[in-house]
């Protein structure tokens, strides 16, 4: 049998891949958009893992509203994307820096 | 081993591979279907977990909405790939520390703790209660009462993200001749009817 924490595991190694993927990634935008998909990827298997092991169906209703908000922000960060690229030319995160922060 | 421990690890071995090559590779068009193999694992996990229409619906929004749309914009702004030498270097250290730092954390209390879960009492909608329907049938008679108020706001959450996208995309371009119905509709002194006598014409 599968134990809980065979999941936590494997989730947590899942969203430190994320971390480290928007830590590493100086090539474009998109690649860290990708990377806060896998995080919540990550919080999913969570959420559904800890609703199978307590017998209790809220975790997989929370992971629902968690999909709805990522579907959300994946459309919004795009669209953000696509005007950008539009009026600077480049998504390259090293040249993203009008705002010198 | 029973069969299920091997799928699992299959399953998540094939995820963890996945998920590094996405934010590994060069090509973003890579990244993108490494992220979609990704999720169609995640998926197998949902099932190993008895959640299936959570690991459907994982398939239908992220694999056929989500990550076609993220491969359409890949394609659609046809980024050059970087020519000079990226500087990976650079952030590296910094990344990969904060990353084994993480992962350490984690990893160290996940095996050193075990949860005790058998006696917690606080469960708000036991699977007991419902035994005899299915996991979308159980999902659907819970999301539709209990967390209505939830289920109505994530629908204005979606809308929000709809109009957000479509008015931060939409632009007017110049040049573009458009149908003005007010000008159409008001046109009286600027035309005028002739009874042209047949094959005489007239002068304008």
């Amino acid at each position: 049998m599968i134990e809980l924490n065979q999941f936590l595991i494997l989730s947590a190694l899942l969203f430190s891949i994320g971390v480290i993927g928007i830590f590493l990634n100086r090539k474009n935008v998109i690649i860290i958009l990708m990377s806060i998909e896998i995080i919540l990827l990550a919080v999913n298997i969570n959420l559904v893992s800890f609703s199978y092991f307590l017998n209790d169906l809220t975790g997989q209703i929370f992971s629902l509203f968690v999909l709805t908000v990522a579907a959300a922000e994946a459309a919004i960060g795009l669209a953000i994307l696509v005007i950008y690229n539009r009026n600077a030319g480049s998504i390259e995160i090293e040249k993203i820096n009008t705002l010198k922060g | 081993m029973s069969i299920s421990l091997i799928t699992f690890y299959l399953f998540s071995a094939i995820l963890l591979l996945s998920s590094l090559m996405v934010i590994s590779t060069k090509n973003p068009v890579h990244s993108v279907l490494f992220l979609i193999l990704a999720f169609l694992n995640a998926a197998g996990i949902f099932v190993i977990l008895h959640a299936e229409f959570l690991a459907m619906i994982l398939i239908i929004v992220y694999v056929g909405a989500v990550a076609v749309l993220f491969l359409f914009v890949v394609m659609m702004l046809d980024f050059k790939t970087s020519l000079e030498k990226d500087n990976i270097l650079q952030y590296m250290p910094i990344g990969l520390l904060i990353g084994l730092v993480f992962i350490a954390e984690l990893v160290i209390v996940l095996i050193n703790t075990r949860l005790d879960l058998s006696n917690i009492q606080i469960l708000s909608n036991p699977l007991d209660n419902f035994s005899d329907q299915s996991n979308t049938e159980a999902i659907g008679s819970i999301l539709y009462t209990n967390y209505v108020l939830y289920f109505q706001l994530s629908g204005v959450i979606l809308l929000v993200a709809m109009v957000g996208s479509i008015v931060l995309t939409l632009r007017d371009r110049e040049g573009v001749k458009r149908q003005i119905v007010s000008e159409q509709v008001d046109r009286k002194g600027k035309i005028e009817l002739l009874d042209v006598k047949s094959g005489e014409g007239i002068d304008l």
